[in-house]
């Protein structure tokens, strides 16, 4: 076992891991923050997403001992300071960009990682973006609305099409 | 108009705030104080018989709890069956037995052969490595028509053949239909494979078991779409297990598409590993697990024949088809490609006369049963297919040729036993030819071939049989189950309400969607409704969700218990007014006597119901809370037109989907964003079966798609925008909210419109293709161009 320390969504945390505990079973396991979710087990489907200073990676991907010291921001930690739900989240509810849930944490965080990169995507830019992020329920067209509504661009609104 | 947050509007759902904050509660997120963890070890053969299985070496393993093999369910019953079919001669279908751990023999690759159970997943891992077990090969049958053989080796050696069953329908119009297709002045033959798919819920399955031993009771937390028959299977004929001994939970799901609707041996086991061993046991399926024991979808290899008379009237269909098994018939199986889709091979069209036989088969691969659409998709695939076949062989428009033919009274008897109730095709029809713009088609296929490009513009018209529930009728049909739906409404003192519905939400929206419908009769705020599901101790006796049966069973039971809800609080209005219970009106939350201003809103109603002080015992009994079981008289039939349009790389044999359009009849609509929401899915999942999605095995029966590596999930990039419609409104006439259902319709309309739209787009390029197998990848389109 291992003692590992890094900051998750501003809080300082550690814990003992093994060698090959993955940073997801870090956050979901040790650190019971269940929002960061496994979808896969091959690194394709990105439902496990989770910011590492400030840059996407797939946490099922990542040693928690590779984390050591880093800067971690999760889906539990998306949310304006007073509670409410950030742009992208809103987003997100207003165009019904959900279904299930399950890919939705990875699908904000990678969101939140685009909008960051390119303020205001394409459609194809937002499509090319979501490539390591598989969602089973929405067919990706109202995800790709919320995106782009919460880059500030106009889209038609939902159910009026 | 509809009102704000009632029917017909588009209120954003309640549920997605614990989705977007990371406080939703999926099975996975659930630990128990002192929990165990279960590690599945399954065979990586299709075929083999069980030698031995050595423990030792694992058992002193750290961490190591226990090590269990079939040994340890000695007793135990095998994993039911819920449908029984009847063969054309009378037989009953071979049923084997399956057990929750292989005896003796593997069937498939993933059979799970033993269970290690430890303090943590990797030591349960670990010590799964270390189990020795010795399996001697044994010939595999993968290939459905070798399975049939006479030589073929037995998937289960106590059964006469691999035939499952050799199913007619309906059995007196066989001769019929063969004389009218002799006879016909054209006949279009079509040979069509329906690809086998994985549903691929981005949850993968989970199974939490405890026990509690000072009550006797065990719980199950379990990834499903229906927890009551979970707890009905699992309970009365696996474990037994009395239902009041034990609960079954599936809290958040993460999508199902039909694979979390069975009993699967690893909820039994975990049930069973918690009780002996005094402790919780958790088991989560990794992806390639799931890949090889989640049920899989369609399989069917097809032969269809369609007769036309010499003024293209359809005169006759005749299909046969064999429909893959698997190794082990899973809780739905049999009735997938008889009941759900022979009754659907009428279609949308006036065909006097239609036979359909199916051969179901036993081979060494996982399990088939129900996904997305389940039994429809294939028979509006096949239909879909051999009238533009057919129309091409004519020489005649595909869209005249339906035209000509679709049903146009209602109700319409199909001959194949079911009565559509409403449908209006030619409104569908004409209105996806309205909004996918197909009368500037030509330009547009202009357009593509200036730059090198094929086009192709492909429709299907599709229905379905959705509601899955007379009981009555499934019960003709070989269900051992009736499938009615139940909903309680308990409503508090204060007001507020509770409904306890027995369908299952696993991305529908039902919290949304159900608390529109309440706060529409009652007339307050959907904020005061809450809405339960998932649990056996908090839910009545109810059949879960599948089959579009939600709204359309499970919302009219709520319904229904709303109803005595109201009626209830008006005899108690009309107490405190001291009026007749007749003149009480209820609108907007207040109770008015008819014709007066008189009223009293539905709290102080409420509040009277329980806490009184002067209250008419003799008349009515204190309290506000209704049960209600609904079984409604038909299927209902949503339908609708679906247009796809290609374009089509002739170097590469790419295709790319430029556009898809939906035009569906979904009778009345509770709320369009979210019926939209699911059209898109079902959508995105029918263009994948068609153009990429494909669960190969080798002959050895080795799964060769065991992973997202090589099972081609559809990503953001490989489609389009959608332009979907529901603004045609045909409402089923038997069920109180005149509800058809949405869920599976773009699953199962999409794939023939795409397939016709390539076949369109390689004949506009001189390619005298008939037809592509799924899925369309660019090497089965290339290689179709080379002749
Ligand atoms: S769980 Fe990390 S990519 Fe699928
Ligand atoms: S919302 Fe269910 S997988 Fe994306």
């Amino acid at each position: 076992m291992h003692k590992v320390s890094m900051t998750v969504n501003g809080r300082p945390v550690s814990g003992e891991v093994e060698g090959r505990t993955l940073l997801v079973d870090f956050l979901r396991v040790n650190l019971r923050l269940t929002g960061t979710h496994v979808g896969c087990d091959t690194s394709q489907c990105g439902a496990c997403t989770v910011h590492m200073d400030d840059q996407p990676v797939k946490a099922c991907s990542v040693l928690a001992l590779d984390a050591e010291g880093a800067d971690i921001a999760t889906i539990e930690g998306m949310a304006n300071a007073d509670g409410s739900l950030s742009t992208i989240q809103q987003a997100f509810q207003d165009y019904h960009g959900l279904q299930c849930g399950f890919c939705t944490p990875g699908m904000v965080m990678a969101a939140a990682a685009l909008l960051r990169e390119t303020p205001r995507p394409t459609e194809a830019e937002v499509r090319e973006y979501l490539d390591g992020n598989i969602c089973r329920c929405t067919g990706y067209h109202n995800i790709v609305k919320a995106i782009m509504a919460a880059s500030g661009q106009e889209v038609v609104p939902v159910a009026a099409e | 108009m509809p009102k704000d947050g009632g029917i017909g509007s588009s209120p954003k759902r309640r549920e997605d705030i614990r989705f977007l904050t990371g406080t939703g509660r999926y099975s996975d997120d659930i630990n128990l104080h002192g929990q165990a963890y279960a590690h599945f070890v399954r065979s990586d053969v299709a075929h083999g018989r069980i030698l031995s299985i050595g423990t030792e070496a694992a058992m002193a393993m750290p961490g190591v709890i226990r090590v269990f093999t079939a040994r340890d369910f000695e007793g135990a019953g095998g994993i039911p069956c819920g449908w029984q079919i009847t063969s054309r001669d009378g037989s009953v279908m071979q049923e084997p037995k399956h057990p929750i751990l292989a005896e003796g023999k593997v069937r498939h690759v993933g059979d799970p052969i033993a269970v290690v159970v430890a303090e943590t997943l990797a030591q349960a891992r670990d010590a799964g490595e270390a189990l020795e077990i010795e399996i001697e090969d044994l010939p595999a049958v993968i290939d459905m028509r070798s399975a049939l053989a006479e030589d073929a080796p037995l998937v289960h050696e106590d059964l006469s053949s691999n035939l499952c069953y050799d199913w007619g329908f309906v059995e007196e119009n066989r001769e019929a239909t063969d004389r009218a297709i002799r006879e016909a002045a054209h006949v279009t033959t079509l040979e069509l494979v329906n690809n086998r798919l994985v549903a691929n819920p981005m949850e993968p399955r989970v199974a939490v078991g405890d026990y509690a031993a000072h009550s006797d009771e065990s719980t199950l937390y379990t990834t499903s779409q229906n927890p009551h028959v979970i707890r009905l299977l699992m309970g009365a004929f696996v474990l037994n297990i009395p239902e009041h001994k034990l609960r079954v939970v599936a809290p958040d799901v993460g999508g199902g598409f039909g694979a979390k609707i069975f009993h699967y041996a690893e909820e039994a086991f975990c049930t069973f590993a918690a009780k002996a061993l005094r402790r919780p046991v958790k088991w989560t399926s990794s992806r390639s697990e799931a890949f090889m024991s989640d049920a899989h979808g369609r399989d069917h290899v097809t032969r269809i024949e369609l007769a036309l008379d010499a003024d293209n009237n359809f005169t006759a269909l005749r299909t046969e088809t064999l429909a893959n098994m698997g190794a082990y018939l899973s809780t739905f199986a049999p009735s997938i490609p008889t009941w759900l889709h022979g009754t659907l091979m009428a279609g949308n069209y006036r065909t006097p006369l239609v036979y359909v036989n199916v051969k179901a088969v036993f081979t060494n691969t996982v399990p088939v049963d129900a996904y997305r659409g389940a039994g429809r998709p294939e028979a509006t695939f096949q239909l879909e297919r051999v009238i533009d076949k057919a129309a091409r062989e004519l020489g005649v428009d595909p869209i005249a040729l339906r035209r000509q033919n679709f049903i146009t009274e209602f109700p319409y008897q199909t001959p194949v036993a079911v009565q559509y109730d409403t449908g209006d095709y030619h409104a569908t029809m004409d209105k996806l030819l309205e909004i996918s713009d197909h009368a500037g088609f030509e330009d547009r296929a202009a357009d593509s071939r200036a730059r090198g490009k094929l086009r192709g513009f492909g429709i299907s018209h599709y229905i379905e049989a959705c509601g899955i529930a007379p009981s009555n009728l499934v019960g003709q049909l070989g269900a051992r189950a009736g499938l009615y739906e139940s909903a309680t409404v308990r409503v508090n003192a204060t007001g507020g309400l509770v409904v306890m519905t027995g369908s299952h939400s696993h991305g529908q929206g039902h919290e949304t969607t159900f608390a529109q419908v309440i706060s529409d009769m009652i007339g307050i705020d959907a904020d005061m409704v809450e809405i339960v599901h998932g649990d056996t101790a908090r839910t009545p006796m109810g059949m879960g969700t599948y089959g579009s049966r939600s709204i359309a069973v499970g919302g009219s039971a709520m319904v229904r218990a709303a109803e005595k809800v109201i009626a209830k609080a008006k005899k108690i209005a009309a107490h405190l007014m001291e009026a007749a219970d007749s003149d009480i009106e209820l609108a907007d939350g207040r109770f008015t006597v008819a014709g007066t201003d008189k009223s009293v809103a539905w709290g102080d109603v409420t509040l009277a119901a329980y806490v009184p002080h002067n209250y008419p015992l003799e008349d009515i009994e204190p309290g506000l809370e209704e049960t209600a079981f609904y079984d409604p008289a038909n299927f209902t039939f949503p339908s609708g037109a679906y247009g796809c349009e290609v374009e089509l790389d002739p170097d590469t044999g790419e295709v790319t989907v430029l556009g898809f359009t939906a035009a569906d009849d979904f009778g009345n609509v509770i709320n369009p964003m979210i019926v939209e929401g699911q059209v898109h899915g079902g959508l995105a999942q029918g263009i994948g079966q068609a153009l990429m999605e494909n669960c190969a095995y080798d002959e050895n029966g080795q799964l060769i798609s065991a992973s997202y590596m090589d099972y081609a999930m559809p990503r953001a990039a490989d489609l389009p925008m959608f332009r979907v419609d529901h603004s045609c409104v045909t409402p089923c006439t038997h069920n109180p909210l005149g509800v058809k259902g949405c869920g599976e319709a773009g699953a199962i309309g999409s794939p023939p419109a795409l397939v016709n739209a390539v076949l369109d787009a390689l004949h506009r390029g001189g390619h005298r293709v008939d037809h592509i197998d799924m899925p369309l990848t660019p090497a089965r389109v290339w290689t179709a161009m080379q002749g």
